[in-house]
């Protein structure tokens, strides 16, 4: 059974179909992928999911309960983290503290007497932020203030991870890592949607790839049935009498 | 039925005041982004100076208004746009709001200063002219008044729909780089709205000063009463701030006659004493109790400096420095500063309630003083000779109060905190520190706070009773400072930076950000009760109308000058402040600074948004890191990403500061279109 799942979800705005019935489902363990143009509605999906966004139809589920009245506070207590795709770090804050926030706020509604200090910490080393953990988060590359978010997240202890271009910013080496965190993070039974301009990246690590157009999911499948398939290739290249002319 | 008739028929001019003002309002708020809480005053000041012409130096009317509305009050709506409006572009919610609540009393102030209180009179148009309207006699300064809305409401719609500027105006609301990006000039439209705003301000004290006497606070405050009509149209619609003011107008005079007669002999009972008054504000409360929950937003990003929080070490050495340094002052002060330094003091007790509020968490509260009230009546019932009981007493009832008030509006986002923080600092004024419950025959008695003696021998030097209490004040200010700071280092502060930083992302991690604003508004409120206990004690005896909601702006902006995030600048803002009221005295040149520091210290915070302290403290680093730099020390430069990007070397290598520097102003677009054009 998908951790998350998503039926049927369609968003306007305005007279524009931002989203039109789009179903997808999130796995534990697994990483998925989802891709397209600018526009396509990759962050509002990320909202309706966790109830920054409002839908005219359709519902979230997660971990097979219907999410999809509750506020952003109540979704993210029942497991679902994200990032986004432009900054929402604490800038005012070190990234230390960013990380403590969020292991704080977890422990004031999870009441579990977790240690917040050693949570911290302990995500600290596993995104590698250690070097600048005293650094103010404003005062950081934006690829590096991207993983702050990832950690943030992280330090939340989710079931469910959602990254909105988690890896813009970061160099080919970079990444490359960023890509392996994502890997043993799945490992542990996170279920983690990724949104990626990235397409080597995505390629590499997801097991299942999403292609949003225009608002609608066009393509879904395996990251090779998905490279192969015309509409997605005329999605991102354009079809070949629109590039010619 | 003919009362009924009258009653709807002289409603409508009213409301059509209510419209013109509210519409103002709205245009600015569309195109800016900023609601203007100046507009009541502008519309005050334009009044006056039409008087001026019309009345004192007999111009014709038509020159008169010609020069008022069409010549003076678009200029300075130009000239508020261009100083103070166009720096708050990307400054969080609390500083815009709290710039334009300065103009609010930096004109409040300036008309005081010039226009004395006395007695006077506006004509209306064509005074004493009438007609009939099915029975009902009218003057002719109700019917212009009816079409000079009309005229707005057309000329507005027109404008709006069909002219390029118009057209261009509501671009930029929908999204101002876009509109920019099709060749609109956002500075440009922005100054055109604040124009029109002006204007039509100008309008409505014109037409409203001529109904009631020409006298400034209750002109503000009328003004003001056009929220509610605004705030139905949600400050979007004009349509519905029409409907809006219909309603505020028709209730205007339904009202007053119609409830006293649900009562027995026809009149009002006692609770009910300030109900017509406050009926704008308590509209103003319904309707945004009626307006649906906000959802957090992502994608807005707050400018935030790092503050330098004091460790416990620090701050214990503060407040043992200031504990002294009072001991001194209450020594070497003659018998007549000594009061107004005291007082100061619980001012700024009062000053440090909005750190929390406003500094850390970006939430606004504009009637700090209502808490405060609440704090002096809790001293004086329940604190009998000065009794600690008094104080706890004050601390409940104000925070359980500030709650109760809050929780409507926390559902909504911080602008509507700050209009029902404004509407129910008018409601305490009117309804409730006008009852004879609260202050019987219009004054309470506080004592001072009880601490066992009220004179002390130390051999060297004696503390009477007056510099006893200037003792206590000063622990008091120095107790809550660093229980504050203390506060801030943990895990509640952090989430509160976490909040003002970024309400989305704490959302998302599980904050409910509701009951973290409750939590943070109660706290701030019970602060203010301490401090209008303590401040009471040193007033002695309190009238009902010395917690105005007008006079507690002057809080917000002490705060403002002394800096919104730091616990020293409220006691060094309210010293201040008291040291020029002392200088005023002799040299009467000085209270035009009192008048004018407020303003100045908008426009700073419009510049630098955390105020005086830091930003003293910010030259003395930069001065020292000089220092230190032509010692050959390290390199101490610090780049600010947003304002030094012009002066990166073109050309050169840039070091890894520099790098950074445009790493952040490049950010995510830049990487977007990258991206983009990779596909």
């Amino acid at each position: 059974m998908p951790l998350l799942s998503i039926e049927d979800v369609t968003v306007t705005f305005g007279g524009l179909h931002a989203l039109e019935q789009v179903n997808m489902q999130v796995e534990a363990g697994r990483v998925g992928g989802l891709i397209g143009p600018n526009g396509a509605g990759k962050t509002t999906l990320f909202n309706v999911i966790t109830g920054l966004q409002d839908t005219k139809r359709g519902r979230v589920t997660l971990d097979g309960r219907n999410i999809s009245k509750l506020p952003t506070h109540e979704r993210a207590r029942r497991g679902l983290a994200r990032t986004f795709q432009r900054l929402e770090v604490f800038g005012s804050l070190t990234v230390r503290e960013n990380l403590l926030t969020a292991a704080e706020i977890r422990k004031s509604w999870a009441r579990d007497g977790s240690n917040t200090h050693a949570v911290a910490e302990e995500v600290l080393e596993r995104v590698g932020l250690r070097e600048v953990a005293d650094e103010q988060v404003d005062n950081l590359p934006t690829g590096t203030a991207r993983l702050v978010e990832l950690g943030r997240a992280l330090a939340t202890r989710p079931k469910v991870l959602l990254l909105d271009e988690p890896s813009s910013g970061l160099n080919e080496r970079e990444a490359q890592m960023f890509g392996e965190l994502l890997l043993a993070l799945a490992a542990e039974g996170l279920a983690i949607l990724l949104v990626e301009h990235d397409v080597k990246l995505v390629m590499t690590i997801c097991s299942h790839i999403h292609v949003l157009d225009f608002g609608q999911v066009i393509a879904s499948g395996s990251p090779d049935h998905v490279q192969r398939d015309p509409q997605v290739q005329a999605a991102y290249l354009g079809t070949v009498e629109a590039t010619s002319a | 039925m003919t009362e009924f008739l009258r009653l709807t028929i002289y409603g409508i001019p009213v409301a059509a005041i209510y419209f013109v003002a509210a519409s103002g309002l709205v245009v600015t708020y569309q195109t800016s982004g900023i609601f203007n809480f100046a507009h009541g005053a502008i519309g005050m000041i334009a009044a006056f100076v039409y008087w001026e012409l019309r009345v004192q130096h007999h111009w014709p009317a038509p020159l008169a208004l010609f020069v008022v509305i069409v010549v003076l009050a678009p200029l300075f709506g130009a000239v508020i746009e261009r100083v103070l409006i166009r720096r708050l572009r990307g400054a969080t919610l609390a500083t815009t709001l709290v710039v334009t609540i300065a103009l609010l009393a930096l004109l409040i102030g300036v008309a005081q200063k010039i226009w004395k209180p006395e007695s006077r009179f506006l004509p209306g148009f064509f005074a004493g002219n009438t007609f009939d309207v099915l029975d009902v006699s009218v003057s002719w300064h109700q019917a212009i008044t009816v079409i000079v809305a009309g005229v707005v409401a057309l000329g507005l719609w027109l404008f709006l729909r069909f002219t390029r500027t118009g057209i261009a105006m509501r671009a930029v609301v929908d999204d101002r780089d876009l509109a920019a990006l099709n060749g609109v000039r956002p500075g440009r439209v922005a100054s055109l709205s604040w124009m029109i705003g002006c204007m039509l301000a100008a309008v409505s004290g014109i037409l409203l000063a001529s109904v009631i006497p020409l006298d400034i606070i209750p002109l503000t405050l009328l003004v003001i009463n056009a929220y509610a009509a605004a705030m139905v149209g949600r400050l979007r619609s004009l349509p519905l701030t029409l409907v809006g003011a219909l309603i505020l107008g028709l209730l205007s005079q339904y009202v007053p006659t119609y409830v006293p007669k649900l009562f027995a002999h026809n009149t009002l009972p006692n609770w009910l004493g300030g109900l017509n008054e406050a009926l704008p504000v308590l509209m103003l409360f319904v309707v945004l109790l009626l307006l649906p929950e906000a959802k957090a937003r992502a994608g807005r990003i707050n400018v935030g400096a790092r503050l330098q929080v004091p460790s416990l070490r620090a701050s214990l050495i503060g407040a043992a420095l200031l504990i002294i340094g009072a001991g001194f002052a209450s020594q070497l002060l003659s018998a007549i500063l000594l009061p107004k330094f005291a007082t100061a003091i619980a001012l700024a007790v009062i000053i440090l309630s909005l750190v929390p509020l406003i500094g850390w968490a970006g939430q606004v509260s504009l009637c700090p003083y209502a808490f405060a009230g609440l704090g002096a009546y809790a001293m004086s019932r329940w604190g009998g000779g000065g009794s600690p009981v008094g104080l706890i007493a004050a601390i409940v009832l104000a925070g359980v109060v500030g709650a109760l008030v809050a929780l409507p509006a926390l559902r909504l986002r911080g602008l509507y905190l700050g209009l029902i923080t404004l509407a129910f600092g008018v409601l305490a004024e009117k309804m409730i520190f006008r009852q004879e419950y609260f202050f019987p025959q219009g004054s309470i008695t506080v004592r001072h706070l009880d601490i066992g003696f009220d004179r002390l021998d130390l051999g060297v030097t004696r503390f009477n009773s007056a510099e006893l209490y200037f003792m206590v004040l000063a622990i008091a200010y120095a107790l809550v400072a660093v229980l504050l700071l203390a506060m801030r280092r943990g895990p509640f502060g952090r989430r509160l930076a976490a909040m003002r930083d970024s309400p989305a992302a704490c959302a998302t991690l599980g904050l409910n950000l509701t009951s973290t604003k409750l939590e943070v508004f109660a706290l701030s409120a019970a602060i203010g009760g301490v401090g209008g206990a303590l401040l009471g004690g040193q007033q002695v005896s309190v009238a009902a109308d010395f917690f105005t909601m007008a006079a507690g702006l002057t809080i917000v902006l002490l705060l403002v000058v002394g800096g919104v995030a730091t616990v020293t600048g409220a006691l060094f803002a309210a010293v201040l402040f008291a040291y020029l009221q002392i200088l005023g005295n002799d040299h009467s040149w000085i209270t035009w600074i009192v008048v004018v520091a407020p303003a100045l210290g908008a426009i700073a915070l419009a510049k630098n948004p955390d105020g005086a302290v830091v930003d003293i403290a910010n030259r003395f680093r930069a001065i020292a890191a000089r220092l230190r730099e032509r010692g050959g020390g390290i390199d101490a430069r610090v780049v600010d990403p947003l304002t030094r990007l012009d002066d990166l070397p073109l050309g050169a290598p840039l070091d890894s500061d520099q790098a950074r520097a445009l790493d952040r102003v490049l950010d995510i677009e830049e990487v977007d279109c990258l991206a983009a054009a990779e596909h």
